[in-house]
This record gives structure tokens, C-alpha cells and sequence, in this order.
């Protein structure tokens, strides 16, 4: 089944200097399929967080159309959950506050979103820290604050746009582990968009590689390799050998920009 | 915490012994200044005969007054003006030459409008008060994170919302720098416009105490206003304190 559907998304920005526009995005077709875990991959500037906040319903495409279960999107809901980057957590809200927003903004009843978040909080290992603020959290548990509030309001996608980016490289294997075990609980579909290959590899079903200026997708790969999926996969020849090839795509884009 | 107190009044009795130690030496002859001893006695019986209470309590009407209309007109504008850009593009020209006027140099057009009674005083404070509260808010405002009106609208904030919700709670720390700076400027321009133009309050008093040479009682006025200063600015703190719990300590 379908869940998430792209149909000739353009997007286009107008140049800053002078006149003109840049195309951003030259013609995404895409079907993401429901409970899968989907990643995009390709160059720095090719356009995959464009399409990620297209999906999101933030910006709109220039032409074409998003839908989620066979509707046309016309903006952000409550069907879908995104984690930034930059973690994006307001500082002055405690971690339950932070939890909470978006069951406030959906018009949860207050006794039940003391329950939910208390769930949720559970859930990404955060138990006892409900009452931090995010300047008392390190980086890495900041991001797992930004996925218990993304889950929270219960989306069935989850839009995650570099989230493990800004991390260590152990906090960042570590969350790569965990957002496995959250998927697997929560039955989520996930559209993942990284520049990290490894990572694509070792979380996706499915792969898509897009080339840069315009952003288009060159290549869908789909990882075969066994789940649950362990640390040790890694080092399998089979996980190597799919990481180099992936590799090699997003390389030769690389070299145009 | 005594130590961290006695560390912090080291340097304000040095002063107090210089202070005293300067005109009792001869130095500085004692009719220019008074030495602390004398300037403490004639706060003393001006407090006891009451008329400390009249200068201040009327001074502290008048500052509380223009700071006051200061904080309810600018705030609620200067949220206005940094929420919609249109807004602050067409009055951005005319606030940068108005707020270049100096309050005092208006003193005179307000006597002028209002004559010598309390609405010309107030509307000069007012006009000195309003610029910090005015510029800090707007610029609270637009230095909000833009990653959280992103991620807010992605769990399906409104514009209302959002403004609630991230805008206000996210321009209080700029807010409190308007607050503190304005009320500073409201004590500032309350002196010089009672000096100008008044029969009463600490502004007056000083210039009143000068020119009938009673000179302890000049510097007890010009200490109750510094320490007016100090009140001030540290509730202001403490109030911020307790409401920016979430603020990393620098």
C-alpha cells in the first residue's frame, strides 16, 4: 500500500541577485510505501531537505502534488511528524512541555497528554529528565526529545531531515539503533533524508540517490539486508559492498556540483 | 555567600572612607563636599521632618507614570511592528529620526503644550522611556529562531499561535533589556526635567538644596536617587530571573 505518494514535484527559487530563478527540484516522482523506512541520500545542496519540507507541507512545490494515503496534502497536519537537524526545541519549555506541544496544538485533552508524554518520554529512554530544560540536555538526548514530540501527536510518518548530523559519531550509532527500535514499536513510516551513507545503509528498505541542480532522484536501491538489523552488520561484506556502491553514485554527483 | 558579600562591599567603603577622609583632611574644602558623616545626618532629619517622603514620593508618581504609559503603549507596538514587516518598513524612517530628538530638548515644547504642571514632566519621561522598550521589542521579535516557527508549524501551530506560543516566550529576554534600560532612562529624565521645570521632587531638590547652599542635604537627595537606580534595576532583574527560569546561565 501506497503511503506516501510525489507526483512531479518542481520546485523553484528565485535567484537572490538579480533576476532569474534556480530550480531547486527538476521533477520528483516518487511512492513510498506504508511502514517503510525510506532514505534519501545525495550531495549537499542537491535539494533532498527541499522535497523533505515539501513533503512536510512547508513550502509549497512550484508544480506537482503530495499525497498521503491517495489526499492531496495542502499544508502541514497532524499525519505527519518532523525531526530537524538543529533539534529545534523551544527553550522554554521543559521536556514534557516540549513533548506536549503538538497534543496541545491538536487539542489532546490536558489529563491525557500528561499520559502520553509520559509514554513517549519512556519510550526515546528519557524517563527522569521530564522536567529539564533543553540547555540541560546533551545533544544527543536533545534529538531524542525532538522524536518523542515528533511521535507524540501520533503522525504515521515521520520526516526526519539530517537529524543525526550535528552528533558524535558514537551518539549518532547509538540514535541509529534506537530510531530502528522506535520504528519497530510504532509501526511508522519513515522518509529519512541524510548525507551520510552508512547511515542510509544501515537504517533503509529502500535508498533513493538524487543528483544535484537540478534535484532530481537518479537511483532508487533497495538494501536487502536481514532485520532486526544489529552493530554488526556493518562489518558484513554484503553491508560493505552496498555502502561502496551507494557511495560511488552519490560521489560522481558530488563531482558535478 | 558573607565572603561573596563582603568581596562585593570592599570596594564601595574604600570609597566611603576617601569620601570622608577628603574634605576632613582639607583636601577638598567641606563646602563643595560634605563628607558621608554629615550627608547621612541630613538624610536623617529630612526623612524625619518628612520632606525626604514629599520629594521622592512625587518623583517616584511621575517616573512610574511616563515609564508605565511608556510600557503599555510601546510593548503591544513594537510587537505589532516586528510581526509584520510591512508595518515596521513604512515607520522604520520616521522612528529613527524621532527617537535621534533628544526628551530633553523637547522639555520645552511640552511646558509649552501642557504648561508647568505634571502632564509635561510625565510626557517627557514618557518620550525617553518609550525608545528602548520601543526598539528592544521589535527586535526581540525578529531575532526569534525561525527552525522553531518551522517546527511549531509543523505540529499545526496558527499565526496566533505561534505568536503565543514561541514569539512572546521567545522575545521575553530582549523584552526585560527594554524594560531595564527604559527604566534607567526614566529616572535620567526625570531629574533634568524637575531640575528645568518644577517646585518639587528630587530633581528639584537638588537644584533647590545648591542654590541655598544646604550641601549634605544636596548629596543626601543625589544618594536616595542612586539608590532609586539600584532598586529598580535589580527587581527588574529578579523579576527576569524568575520568569526566564529556562535561559542558560552565562
Amino acid at each position: 500500500m501506497i503511503k506516501v505518494k510525489a507526483e512531479g514535484i518542481i520546485k523553484e527559487f528565485p535567484n537572490k541577485s538579480g533576476g532569474g530563478k534556480s530550480v531547486a527540484i527538476g521533477g520528483i516522482d516518487l511512492d513510498i510505501m506504508d511502514r517503510e523506512f525510506f532514505a534519501i541520500v545525495g550531495p549537499s545542496g542537491c535539494g533532498k531537505s527541499t522535497f523533505l519540507e515539501i513533503v512536510a507541507g512547508l513550502i509549497k512545490p512550484t508544480s506537482g502534488s503530495i499525497y498521503i494515503d491517495g489526499a492531496r496534502i495542502t499544508g502541514p497536519d497532524h499525519n505527519r511528524g518532523i525531526v530537524f537537524q538543529g533539534y529545534a526545541l523551544f527553550p522554554w519549555r521543559t521536556v514534557k512541555g516540549n513533548v506536549a506541544y503538538g497534543l496541545e496544538e491538536k487539542g489532546v485533552p490536558v489529563f491525557e497528554i500528561e499520559k502520553i508524554c509520559r509514554d513517549y518520554i519512556s519510550l526515546v529512554g528519557l524517563s527522569g529528565f521530564e522536567n529539564h530544560y533543553p540547555h540541560e540536555l546533551s545533544g544527543g538526548m536533545k534529538q531524542r526529545v525532538a522524536i518523542a514530540r515528533a511521535l507524540a501527536y501520533n503522525p504515521d510518518i515521520l520526516l526526519m531531515d539530517e537529524p543525526f548530523a550535528a552528533l558524535d559519531a558514537q551518539t549518532r550509532e547509538i540514535l541509529q539503533t534506537e530510531v530502528l527500535r522506535i520504528w519497530n514499536e510504532t509501526k511508522k513510516t519513515v522518509l529519512f533524508v541524510t548525507h551520510n551513507i552508512e547511515e542510509a545503509v544501515f537504517l533503509a528498505d529502500r535508498i533513493a540517490v538524487m543528483s544535484g541542480r537540478p534535484g532530481v532522484i537518479k537511483k532508487i536501491i533497495e538494501v536487502q539486508l536481514s532485520r532486526p538489523r544489529h552493530e554488526e552488520q556493518r562489518l558484513r561484506q554484503d553491508f560493505m559492498k552496498l555502502r561502496h556502491d551507494v557511495g560511488m553514485l552519490v560521489r560522481e554527483e558530488a563531482n558535478v556540483i | 555567600m558573607l565572603y561573596k558579600y563582603f568581596k562585593k562591599s570592599i570596594a564601595l567603603f574604600t570609597f566611603l572612607i576617601i569620601w570622608e577622609l577628603l574634605p576632613a583632611s582639607g583636601i577638598i574644602s567641606k563646602t563643595f563636599l560634605s563628607p558621608p558623616s554629615e550627608v547621612f545626618q541630613a538624610l536623617v532629619k529630612l526623612i524625619i521632618s518628612g520632606e525626604l517622603w514629599i520629594h521622592t514620593s512625587i518623583s517616584l508618581q511621575r517616573a512610574f507614570t511616563g515609564f508605565a504609559l511608556a510600557v503599555i503603549t510601546m510593548i503591544p507596538l513594537g510587537f505589532l511592528m516586528g510581526w509584520y514587516r510591512a508595518f515596521e518598513e513604512i515607520s522604520d524612517g520616521l522612528i529613527q529620526a524621532m527617537r535621534q530628538v533628544s526628551s530633553l530638548s523637547l522639555f520645552p515644547v511640552f511646558l509649552l503644550f501642557f504648561g508647568i504642571g505634571e502632564i509635561s514632566k510625565i510626557a517627557v519621561i514618557f518620550w525617553g522611556a518609550q525608545w528602548p522598550l520601543l526598539l528592544n521589542t521589535i527586535n526581540g521579535v525578529k531575532s526569534v529562531d525561525l527552525l522553531l516557527i518551522k517546527s511549531a508549524r509543523s505540529m499545526g501551530s496558527n499565526d496566533i499561535s505561534i505568536f503565543r506560543k514561541v514569539i512572546l516566550p521567545s522575545s521575553i529576554p530582549s523584552l526585560f533589556i527594554g524594560l531595564r534600560l527604559s527604566a534607567t532612562h526614566s529616572i535620567l529624565v526625570l531629574v533634568a526635567a524637575e531640575m528645568i521645570g518644577a517646585t518639587s521632587g528630587l530633581g528639584y531638590s537638588i537644584k533647590n538644596w545648591e542654590f541655598n547652599f544646604m550641601i549634605p542635604e544636596m548629596y543626601a537627595a543625589i544618594v536616595v536617587l542612586a539608590v532609586l537606580g539600584l532598586i529598580t534595576n535589580y527587581s527588574l532583574v529578579w523579576i527576569e530571573k524568575k520568569t526566564v527560569k529556562w535561559k542558560e546561565e552565562i
